[in-house]
C-alpha cells in the first residue's frame, strides 16, 4: 500500500530511448523530484490511443501525472477514458475515474457509442468509477482537507488493484470548494500521495480564457507531462488539434497532431514519423507500360512513392489505372481511392482504354473507394484510409488525386496530411501511387509541395503544335535508378497506354500529327529522290545510246573517206602511168636526154 | 445544486421556520485528526447553544466506512450534513465560523452576520 511499487518493471512494450540520452536532448533533468525518482529509468504507460503512443514513443510516462488540457469539448474525458479502457482492457492495469463533472451513468452513455463498456469493466473489477457530484451550495465554516477524496481514492485504488487514475476535472474543486489556498495544497498532497503509490495518473484541466494552460495554474503541480488538445477552425473546418507540451526526461514529438474522434475512440495521427525506418526491398515491380519499366530501369521499387503529376486529362488516372492493372495481374492486392470519380465511372473509363479492371474487382484484388473530398474533414480520411490498408492489406494504394484534398483544408495541413498518408504506407511496405493535378505552369514545382516525399516522379504534360495537344510523360526523378532522360509520347489506345519515341529534328519536339506529318514528309521526300535518279539514269543511258549511235555514223564516215580516198589514189597511178608513155614518146620524138625526163612537169597544166 | 439555493430569508426569518423542529445532523470525519476533533467540539457547542434538546449527531469517521463518503459524495473533511429538516444543506469545515454554521443550518438569517 505504501510506497512506490515496481510493478511496471514487466512492462515489455514500453519503449523509448534510454533515459540519459532522452534527457540530454529534453534538455531537462527532473531536479524537482524525489532523489530515488531521478535514477530511476523514465518507463512509459501505453495509452493504448492510437497514434498518441508513437509521438511519445511509449505513452505516458508511469508512475507519474500528466496534465491533459483543452477548452471545453476538446476530447479531455475521452483521452482520459481511453487512457483507462485500454490499460484495463490491452494491458492488463485497471484504472479509476474519478469524475468531478459528468456521472457514472452520463461517463457510461457517453462513451458507449465508442464501443467501451464501462458497466462491464466495472463488473470484472478492471475499473472504478467514482462520480462526485459537488453540492454547490455546502458552506465552508472553517478548516478543512479533502480526506475525504483521498479516502475514497485509496478506497478504490485498492479494491481493484488500479495502476492509472484519472481525475476529471479537478479544477472543479476550486470552484465549489472556494478556498483556494486549501485546494491548492491538498491537490499537491494529492500528486504526492499518488506518485507515492506508483500510479500513472492523468489530470484533465480546462483551459483558461486568455490562453493559461489551465485556469487554476494546476499545471505547476503536474510537472512531468503536459498534453494540450484544441478544436481550431481552419478554412471552415474543424481540425482537432494535439501538442505534448512538455515531457521531462523524454524525447517527443512537438508539433500539433491532428486528431479524430472516430467510433473505435480517439486516433491521433503522426504527421512525420518519429524515425524513417521503412523497410527498403530491392525488389522493382513492373509499371505494365514495357517501354516505362526500361525508362525506369527495370520499375519502381515495391514500397516505393510515385507521383504522377500532370494538368487535367493528361492521362494521370490512366498511367495509375495501368499501375494497379499491373500489380492485380501478379496477384497481388491494389486499393484504389478515387476522389474525382465513381467506381463505376473509374471502371467504364478504364475499359475505354482497354484496361479490364472489373475482373479484378470480381477476384478480389482491386477494392475501389470513391470518397468525395468533402464527405470527411481531412484527418478524418486518413483514418479512414488507415482503417481501409488495414481490412484490405494491399501491397499497392492509389490516390487519385490529391489535388482533391485542396478543398478541405490549407495547403500546409493537405501537405501534412499527405505527408503521413506516405510515411503511413511506407511504413506498411505498400506501394503508393498518387495522381496530383498540377495546373498550368506549375508543371515540375508540384503543387503540393511534397514531392521530396516522392521517389519517383512522373510528369504527363501536353504540348501544343499545329492545333494539337499531345501527352508527354518525363520520368523527373527515380531514387535509385538510373533513368532515362528522354521525353516519350504517352499515348492512350483502346489496348492500354504505351509509350512512343518523339521526333526531335529541326523544328524541335514534334508529336501527335506533327510527327506522323513530318515522318511522312521524310518518306515523300525519299520516294521523290530515288524517281529523281531513276529519271537520270534513264536520261543517261538514253544519252549513251545516241552517242554509241553518234559513233556508229562517223566510224561509217571515216569507213567512207577512206574508200574514196582509195579510188583517188587508183586513179592517179592509173593516170600516172598514162603519162609517163605519153612523155617516153614525146621526148624521143624532142631528142631529150634521159635525166630531164620529169623536168618539164611544172609546164604541165 | 438545485437543494442548495440559499432561501435567502429577509421578510420570514428562518430561524422561525425551524423552531421547535428536531434537527438530525451527521458529521463526516477522518480519524482522530485535530480537524475532525474540533468540528466534533465546536458542532455540540453549537447544538447546546441554539438547539438543546432537539437535536441528534451522528458522527461517521470515514477511514473505517470509507464506502460512506461514496455514497454521500464526501469530498472535504470535516463535512456537516444537515439531513433533516429537508432541504438537506452542507457545511463544509472545523465549524469554526460559528456565524458560517449558524447560516449553514438556516438557524440565523442569510446575510447581516454573515461574511
Amino acid at each position: 500500500m505504501n510506497g512506490p511499487c515496481p510493478v511496471w518493471s514487466g512492462m515489455s512494450d514500453a519503449t523509448g530511448a534510454g533515459p540519459a540520452a532522452a534527457r540530454n536532448a529534453g534538455g531537462v533533468v527532473s531536479r524537482s523530484t524525489p532523489a530515488s525518482d531521478s535514477v530511476r529509468e523514465l518507463v512509459k504507460a501505453p495509452t493504448g490511443i492510437g497514434g498518441f503512443d508513437e509521438i511519445t514513443r511509449g505513452g505516458l510516462p508511469r508512475g507519474r501525472a500528466t496534465l491533459v488540457t483543452g477548452g471545453a469539448g476538446t476530447g479531455k474525458t475521452l483521452f482520459g477514458l481511453e487512457f483507462l479502457v485500454w490499460g484495463a482492457r490491452e494491458f492488463g492495469e485497471p484504472g479509476v475515474l474519478l469524475s468531478f463533472e459528468e456521472s457514472a451513468a452520463e461517463l457510461a452513455t457517453n462513451v458507449s457509442s465508442l464501443g467501451f463498456d464501462l458497466p462491464g469493466l466495472e463488473r470484472e473489477g478492471l475499473l472504478a468509477v467514482d462520480a462526485f457530484r459537488i453540492d454547490a451550495g455546502a458552506i465552508v465554516a472553517g478548516g478543512f482537507d479533502l480526506e475525504g477524496l483521498f479516502i475514497r481514492l485509496g478506497s478504490a485504488v485498492d479494491t481493484i488493484g488500479a495502476k492509472r487514475v484519472v481525475l476529471d476535472t479537478v479544477e472543479v474543486l476550486f470552484t465549489a470548494l472556494g478556498s483556494e489556498s486549501t485546494v491548492r495544497a491538498e491537490l499537491s498532497r494529492l500528486l504526492r500521495w499518488l506518485k507515492d503509490r506508483g500510479l500513472t495518473v492523468i489530470i484533465t484541466g480546462e483551459r483558461g480564457r486568455s490562453g493559461e494552460l489551465t485556469r487554476h495554474g494546476i499545471e505547476e503541480y503536474v510537472s512531468d507531462c503536459v498534453v494540450v488538445l484544441d478544436d481550431r477552425i481552419q478554412d471552415e473546418l474543424a481540425t482537432r488539434l494535439l501538442r505534448v507540451a512538455k515531457y521531462r526526461g523524454s524525447l517527443h514529438g512537438t508539433n500539433e497532431y491532428p486528431f479524430v474522434i472516430t467510433d473505435r475512440g480517439m486516433v491521433v495521427l503522426p504527421i512525420t514519423a518519429t524515425g524513417s525506418a521503412h523497410p527498403a526491398p530491392d525488389e522493382r515491380i513492373s509499371t505494365g507500360i514495357d517501354r516505362l519499366d526500361h525508362m525506369l530501369d527495370g520499375g519502381v521499387y515495391r514500397g516505393s512513392t510515385v507521383l504522377v503529376s500532370g494538368g487535367s486529362g493528361t492521362g494521370k488516372t490512366s498511367l495509375a489505372g495501368q499501375l494497379a492493372n499491373a500489380s492485380c495481374a501478379r496477384g497481388e492486392r491494389v486499393l484504389f481511392v478515387s476522389f474525382e470519380e465513381s467506381a463505376e465511372q473509374l471502371l467504364r473509363n478504364m475499359r475505354s482504354i482497354g484496361l479490364d479492371l472489373h475482373r479484378w474487382v470480381e477476384a478480389g484484388l482491386l477494392r475501389l473507394w470513391a470518397v468525395r473530398p468533402a464527405a470527411f474533414g481531412l484527418v478524418e480520411q486518413l483514418v479512414q484510409l488507415h482503417r481501409r490498408l488495414d481490412e484490405f492489406m494491399p501491397s499497392m494504394a492509389v490516390l487519385d488525386a490529391m489535388a482533391g484534398l485542396n478543398h478541405l483544408g490549407t495547403s500546409t495541413s493537405v501537405s501534412a496530411t499527405i505527408a503521413s498518408q506516405i510515411d503511413m504506407m511506407k511504413g506498411r511496405g505498400v506501394t503508393a501511387v498518387l495522381t496530383s493535378l498540377t495546373h498550368y505552369g506549375q508543371g515540375e514545382s508540384s503543387a503540393l509541395a511534397v514531392s521530396s516525399l516522392m521517389d519517383t516522379w512522373l510528369l504527363l504534360r501536353y504540348t501544343e503544335l499545329d492545333g494539337e495537344r499531345n501527352r508527354l510523360l518525363s520520368v523527373i526523378k527515380s531514387r535509385g535508378s538510373a533513368h532515362s532522360n528522354q521525353i516519350r509520347e504517352f499515348v492512350l489506345t483502346d489496348q492500354g497506354a504505351e509509350l512512343l519515341d518523339v521526333y526531335v529534328g529541326p523544328r524541335g519536339v514534334l508529336t501527335g500529327s506533327a510527327r506522323m506529318a513530318q515522318l511522312a514528309d521524310e518518306r515523300a521526300a525519299a520516294a521523290g529522290r530515288g524517281a529523281q535518279f531513276q529519271r537520270r539514269r534513264q536520261a543517261l543511258e538514253r544519252r549513251t545510246a545516241q552517242v554509241e549511235q553518234q559513233i556508229t555514223v562517223l566510224r561509217e564516215d571515216l569507213a567512207a573517206e577512206r574508200d574514196e580516198l582509195d579510188q583517188l589514189i587508183e586513179q592517179d597511178v592509173a593516170a600516172g602511168e598514162g603519162r609517163d608513155a605519153d612523155r617516153a614518146v614525146m621526148a624521143v620524138h624532142r631528142w631529150a636526154d634521159p635525166g630531164a625526163t620529169r623536168d618539164p612537169e611544172p609546164d604541165q597544166p | 445544486m438545485s437543494t442548495g439555493g440559499v432561501s435567502g430569508g429577509q421578510s420570514a426569518g428562518p430561524a422561525d421556520d425551524v423552531d421547535g423542529v428536531y434537527f438530525d445532523l451527521r458529521l463526516y470525519v477522518a480519524g482522530q485528526s485535530p480537524k475532525s476533533i474540533l468540528a466534533i467540539e465546536n458542532l455540540r457547542r453549537v447544538c447546546d447553544e441554539y438547539l438543546p434538546g432537539r437535536c441528534r449527531i451522528e458522527v461517521v469517521d470515514l477511514l473505517e466506512t470509507p464506502e460512506l463518503a461514496r455514497g454521500e459524495g464526501i469530498i472535504a473533511v470535516p463535512t456537516l450534513v444537515r439531513r433533516v429538516p429537508l432541504p438537506v444543506r452542507t457545511l463544509i469545515g472545523d465549524l469554526s465560523d460559528t456565524d458560517r454554521v449558524l447560516v449553514g443550518l438556516q438557524l440565523r438569517p442569510d446575510g447581516l452576520g454573515s461574511l
